[in-house]
């Protein structure tokens, strides 16, 4: 983890110009580096520039009485820690177990989705599902910046985010798939839907052939994020985004 | 703006970068830059496109080298100087300025999972009468306006089919230059993918775009 204990534990003065220019030096290989592996030690000798001019606002802004600490401990306490793709897999079980269940989200998702008992608060405040079948293949993107369900999917991961999949998932969306390991054949129609404005969509992916007798928590455990936004299909294995 | 966040149909990117096992952030900082900018959001200084707008201006060079939390941060400073809630010598020099009165957070943390539940919607229950209706034919205006705006380049000038309404929503043209919210229709439009990309595009495919009514003039 890059623990919160580097960036507290700062004893130096962040003021200090000559720190900064050292530690500016490394600075922006650091979003790349971690995108390059994912890791669990703390390998910066120093906190980044990022980290000491992000301490810096927190401060003044604590100090000015402009935010509340505690609140923002509980804001990322909840996008780490209660709100993820768990959420969209347990609509699309029960979707995939529940007939009427299905309809009511295809028709009115934001309410189906509430009815659950997950926030459609937060970038979900107006969610559609989209649902693919063996003719339609759905896959979604934000080209101008990073729109996605929060509340069933959590925050997006970088490559979600990134220039490569924003600017080519519209031009084209099936060398994107391929990238992913998806081929599809030409006679499935493939729907690009960009995020443009502030409705929020999230695929319903096939239910896997073979998977008739599990139970909705079975089902739920094999839906990854992947296939809710559409870059993946969910199989008997599962997967682990 | 015609700015290089308006990405798509773009080349040269580069192939995705996938991580196993992705933590939500990658350092703790960028926890405190989302944190802080929902924070500040209930100061009310500024809308949700004010803030994409905010990071749509940061110069494409800088854009394209910038981590997405150091768009955020770089972003979020702005705001607060622009919108008066710190000064420039305060954000340099890390501590408030001599004298100054000390603020009550809107936003304290009992106050969180209300707003995660419930959101900020950006519909409007005020009456707007819709220029469109579903299988209708319509083509998206060519307009390149140096402010906000939602309605992506590739799709400018082209012709589809308004596939659904959406209902009333906040324009962020006007909304991001806080010149009102100007609620107007918001309609998903299909475009085949070969109106958008030509010969090269699969006769199947298509690209679905949200759409203001104002976007849009009948074909």
């Amino acid at each position: 983890m890059l623990l919160r204990d580097q960036y507290d534990a700062d004893k130096m003065d962040i003021t200090r110009r000559g720190f900064i220019a050292a530690a500016g030096a490394s600075a922006g290989s650091e979003a790349v580096h971690a995108q390059d592996h994912g890791h669990d030690h703390d390998h910066q000798a120093v906190p980044s520039d990022l980290a000491l001019r992000t301490k810096a606002l927190e401060s003044l802004l604590v100090d000015k009485g402009l935010v509340d600490r505690a609140a923002l401990d509980a804001l990322v306490d909840t996008y780490e820690h209660k709100i993820g793709p768990r959420n969209g897999a347990r609509v699309v079980a029960r979707a995939w177990t529940d007939a009427a269940y299905k309809k009511r989200l295809l028709a009115d998702a934001t309410t189906a989705i509430a009815e659950l008992g997950f926030p459609t608060g937060l970038q979900g405040e107006h969610m559609l599902v989209l649902e693919n079948t063996p003719k339609v293949h759905n896959l979604v993107v934000c080209t101008l910046c990073s729109c996605y369900p929060w509340p069933v999917l959590g925050l997006p991961p970088v490559w979600y985010k990134s220039a490569p999949y924003r600017s080519r998932s519209v031009i084209d969306p099936r060398g994107v798939l391929r990238e992913f390991g998806l081929q599809l054949s030409e006679d499935i129609e493939v729907r690009v839907w960009d995020s443009t404005a502030e409705l929020r969509y999230l695929v319903l992916p096939e239910r896997p052939a073979g998977s008739e007798k599990m139970t909705e928590d079975e089902l739920a455990a094999l839906v990854t994020r992947d296939s809710m936004v559409g870059v993946a299909k969910v199989t008997l294995q599962g997967g682990q985004a | 703006m015609n700015g290089i966040h308006d990405m798509g149909g773009m080349h040269g990117m580069g192939p995705i970068q996938r991580e196993k096992n992705e933590p939500v952030f990658h350092a703790f900082w960028e926890g405190r830059v989302f944190a802080l900018s929902r924070a500040l959001g209930a100061w009310r200084k500024w809308n949700l496109d004010a803030s994409r707008h905010s990071r749509e201006v940061i110069p494409p060079a800088e854009y394209l080298r910038m981590s997405y939390y150091e768009k955020w941060l770089t972003a979020l400073t702005e705001q607060v100087v622009g919108s008066g809630l710190a000064t420039r010598a305060e954000i340099e020099s890390g501590k408030p300025a001599r004298g100054s009165t000390k603020a009550v957070p809107p936003l304290t943390a009992d106050k969180v999972a209300p707003l995660v539940a419930n959101g900020a919607p950006a519909s409007r229950n005020v009456p707007a009468t819709p220029r469109f209706k579903a299988g209708q034919r319509v083509r998206a205006r060519n307009m390149h306006p140096v402010g906000h705006t939602r309605l992506v380049r590739y799709a400018r000038g082209k012709q589809g089919t308004i596939e659904r309404d959406h209902g009333i929503f906040v324009f962020p043209d006007s909304n991001a230059h806080f010149q009102g919210e100007r609620p107007n229709h918001v309609y998903s439009v299909r475009f085949a993918a070969r109106e958008l990309w030509g010969e090269q595009a699969s006769p199947r495919d298509a690209v679905y775009i949200d759409m203001w009514d104002d976007y849009l003039e009948p074909a």
